[in-house]
């Protein structure tokens, strides 16, 4: 029986130009025809520019400019950057972590000399965060070797743990980097944020251009400031409609990824406006953003408006200078969503663009769920499935790992109140249901990681998860399966020992 | 590029791969132009002596008889490389081996594992560790043949095949790096990720080539004698006898040959060369 989201697809999916995407066919054969259409010729990232152009001295010939396209002309001080162009791009913001930074420190050492400095020590941030809480031995020396440099270059954001037994005991160690940027206001319209990770892409919610490189490109920027980019076009989603209360940004962008498939956006950029995404408070549209890269995009971003401006109010002090898209820019393909049609959604292992019904899943029994990581454990992500425990009263019927991406959202989780809870926060509804109590806060096992990582699957199980990949052994185990969801999604299937539709809760 | 300045002397490291010593020979051989025999057969040496695999009887440039199904036989160049403007610029890379299969969206999970991810890259042991774990995350069910054997360090296999959307998931560079380490030299796949790909330009650790149409990894088998030519866009597969266009490598070969970003940026002048 088809589904009606299926029937009404063409009304939800209208894309401008003659694609196939109107069309309900499965993921790998979009994904041929799509390779037919695209425009993505994989051409040389890493030339110099050959004839570099200077904006015309008769003055430059107007034409319209996506926000992208206007981030990275002021970053290159080029007029107009046209997509496919490879520019030279001055960085505003550098962050690694304790798996890539140790690497890119090795780089930097070796190609600029073992006295070099870094370019700016105020522009480096350096969040260790992945591997943190355990006894693997290598792993804890890479912190250390991200402090041995930060010590030795002076750098000015560096957010260090060392008590490893107990992570309040560090005043300054936050957490999961991209959400650390964020909340400590490295985040800033209009920028160029770069990160060793490919979820760097995170902050594009707050109108910037970010995006995720490796050690040697890291290693070069570090040492010069600059980095060569190839301009990417734009895909726009058009998201309108009133937002159902039983779906999250979570459910927007798994929708999104399972219409253009995982290698959709490849060296694209993609822009999320409309009425939908003005409602949406910054926690998700980071979660929107953060999955870009599962479809393959460079970046992804959202207009800043006064809801990212009230959020940098108390974070930020420097100036910045939000850019937006002229009316009339081109974008390679438009994609208008009327959200109120839609229903929470599952990625089916083993891929991000596997997309199927939470409510056509209900039969896939699971062992465990995890909520947590930048895509799904920030205090919006555990709000909202405490919500989901709150209406329900019961107790968890399979273990439920809750891992808070920062020191700040476990606060959160411990002292703030949980609306229509009378007074209860957070912590005390995931106690009654039966959750595990809150990990100290890092990636954990969203990558699977060390052996001896909290949560990791070190069996064969099925997971519901709030993260944001599902490839073979993503959380430890290489024959694990883990459904992707949102934390509503993900907190309902924790309550019935299946994976399950949200709204049997909510509604 | 403004700014950049190397203040050190870059340490022969290990990182430094064949076409460096490649690049390295050929410059020795200045104003010689170098003949096809000598480069093919150098390029082939330096291969070889990398990864540690015996030398072909004879090396023969008469074409091969692409039809013969059997056993596979020596190297055969089929053409002569295009002739180099400057005789310090290498010929373009060509491997042969055998090949290994992949399908579709292989992500970095698969080549590289997270929990292996403590290795840094940058240190010359911790660098060979990482090889020796390239793959080991593709499920064993569908990829019987690992990658690097059991107890080997590195792989036999130079040249790997592979669907849409190699090395698509996170932007660790300690994939491309895992692969390079264990010794595989090109990917030939249908489309890559861009960070997987970018990364293997800067680090110039294996050749990420692409096809030029698709499904060639379903026609290939793990263990198929091939040889890919990047001068000539063209990948031969000795054993089943079928050959398949390539889309120009284009502006990152040079990078690559170079080997990786630092030194090409150094080579065109693009940052200053490192003085004591």
């Amino acid at each position: 029986m088809a589904s009606p989201l299926m029937a009404s697809c063409s009304s939800i999916f209208g894309a401008k130009s003659g694609s196939s995407f109107a069309s309900c066919f499965s993921p790998s054969i979009r994904a041929h025809s799509l390779r037919k259409h695209a425009l993505n010729k994989v051409l040389a990232v890493m030339a110099p520019a050959r004839s570099p152009r200077s904006p015309s001295s008769t003055g430059s010939v107007k034409h319209a400019m996506t926000m992208t396209e206007k981030i990275l002309a002021r970053a290159s001080e080029k007029s107009h950057p046209e997509p496919g162009e490879n520019i030279w791009v001055n960085v505003d913001v550098l962050m690694t972590h304790d798996v890539c930074g140790p690497g890119t420190i090795g780089i930097f050492k070796k190609e600029f000399g073992k006295n070099a400095k870094v370019w700016d020590r105020e522009k480096i941030v350096i969040i260790p965060d992945h591997y943190i809480f355990t006894s693997d031995e290598r792993a804890n020396r890479n912190v250390d070797i991200l402090r041995d440099f930060c010590l030795e270059q002076n750098i000015k954001y560096f957010y260090d743990i060392k008590d490893l037994g107990d992570f309040r005991a560090n005043p300054d160690y936050k957490g999961v980097c991209h959400i650390a940027l964020a909340q400590e206001g490295h985040c800033r319209p209009g920028e160029v944020l770069l990160g060793t990770d490919s979820h760097t892409c995170t902050a594009g919610a707050f109108g910037q251009f970010a995006t995720g490189i490796g050690n040697t490109d890291a290693g070069f920027v570090m040492g010069t400031g600059k980095i060569l980019l190839k301009v990417p076009p734009t895909l726009r989603f058009i998201l309108d409609g009133e937002m159902p209360n039983y779906l999250l940004a979570k459910d927007l962008i798994l929708q999104i990824i399972g219409e253009i498939t995982v290698a959709g956006a490849t060296y694209k950029s993609m822009e999320f406006v409309g009425s939908t995404i003005e409602g949406l408070n910054m926690e998700e549209r980071m979660t929107l953003c953060n999955m870009v890269v599962e479809a393959g995009g460079k970046n992804g971003v959202v207009p800043a408006d006064e809801t990212t401006f009230k959020y940098l109010e108390d974070k930020n002090s420097k100036n910045f200078e939000p850019v937006y898209s002229d009316d009339n820019a081109r974008f390679i393909q438009e994609y208008r969503i009327d959200v109120s049609k839609l229903e929470p959604l599952v990625a089916k292992p083993h891929s991000p663009d596997n997309r199927a019904l939470a409510r056509e899943c209900k039969d896939v029994k699971i062992d465990r769920v995890y909520i947590g990581s930048c895509t799904g454990g920030k205090t919006e992500d555990f709000f909202a499935s405490a919500k989901v425990f709150l209406a329900s009263g019961k107790k968890v019927k399979v273990p439920t790992f809750l891992v808070p991406a920062t020191q700040k959202v476990w606060m959160d989780i411990y002292s703030l109140p949980v609306p229509g809870s009378g007074g209860k926060t957070c912590s005390q509804i995931f106690e009654e249901a039966g959750c595990d109590v809150p990990a100290s806060p890092s990636c954990g096992a969203c990558l699977g990681g060390p052996r001896d990582t909290y949560a990791r699957m070190n069996e064969p199980q099925v997971c519901v998860s709030t993260t944001n990949r599902n490839f073979p052994g993503r959380m430890g185990h290489r024959e694990g399966q883990i459904y992707l969801a949102s934390p509503y999604t993900a907190a309902a299937s924790a309550l019935t020992g299946y994976v399950a539709d949200p709204r049997d809760f909510l509604l | 590029v403004e700014g950049a300045e190397a203040l050190g002397f870059p340490s022969h490291s290990c990182v430094s791969n064949m076409a460096m010593a490649a690049a390295a020979s050929a410059a020795a051989t200045v104003g010689a132009k170098p003949s096809f025999s000598y480069h093919a057969t150098h390029a082939l040496l330096i291969s070889r002596l990398r990864h540690g695999l015996s030398f072909p009887k004879r090396i023969s440039s008469s074409c091969p008889t692409l039809d013969s199904r059997s056993a596979p036989k020596p190297l055969p160049l089929r053409r002569p490389p295009r002739a180099t403007a400057a005789p310090a610029e290498t010929a373009p890379a060509t491997f042969h081996g055998p090949c290994y299969v992949l399908g579709d969206n292989i992500d970095t999970d698969q080549i590289i594992p997270a929990e292996y991810l403590t290795l840094v890259p940058s240190k010359p042991d911790e660098y060979e560790k990482l090889g020796s774990y390239a793959l080991v995350g593709l499920p064993s069910a569908a990829y019987t043949t690992p990658f690097v054997g059991p107890g080997a360090t590195r792989t036999r296999f130079p040249v790997i095949i592979a669907g849409a959307n190699f090395g698509c998931g996170s932007s660790r560079e300690h994939a491309p790096v895992a692969l390079g380490a264990a010794g595989a030299r090109a990917v030939v796949a249908e489309s890559y990720a861009r960070i997987f790909f970018r990364n293997s330009v800067a680090t110039g650790e294996v050749y990420p080539v692409e096809s030029e149409g698709v499904g060639l990894w379903k026609e290939c088998t793990t263990g198929d004698i091939v040889t890919v030519e990047l001068g000539e866009n063209l990948l031969v597969n000795h054993t089943t006898g079928k050959e398949y266009k390539l889309k120009p490598i284009g502006d990152a070969g040079p990078v690559i040959d170079a080997g990786g970003i630092f030194a090409y940026a150094r080579k065109t002048g693009m940052i200053a060369s490192p003085s004591n």
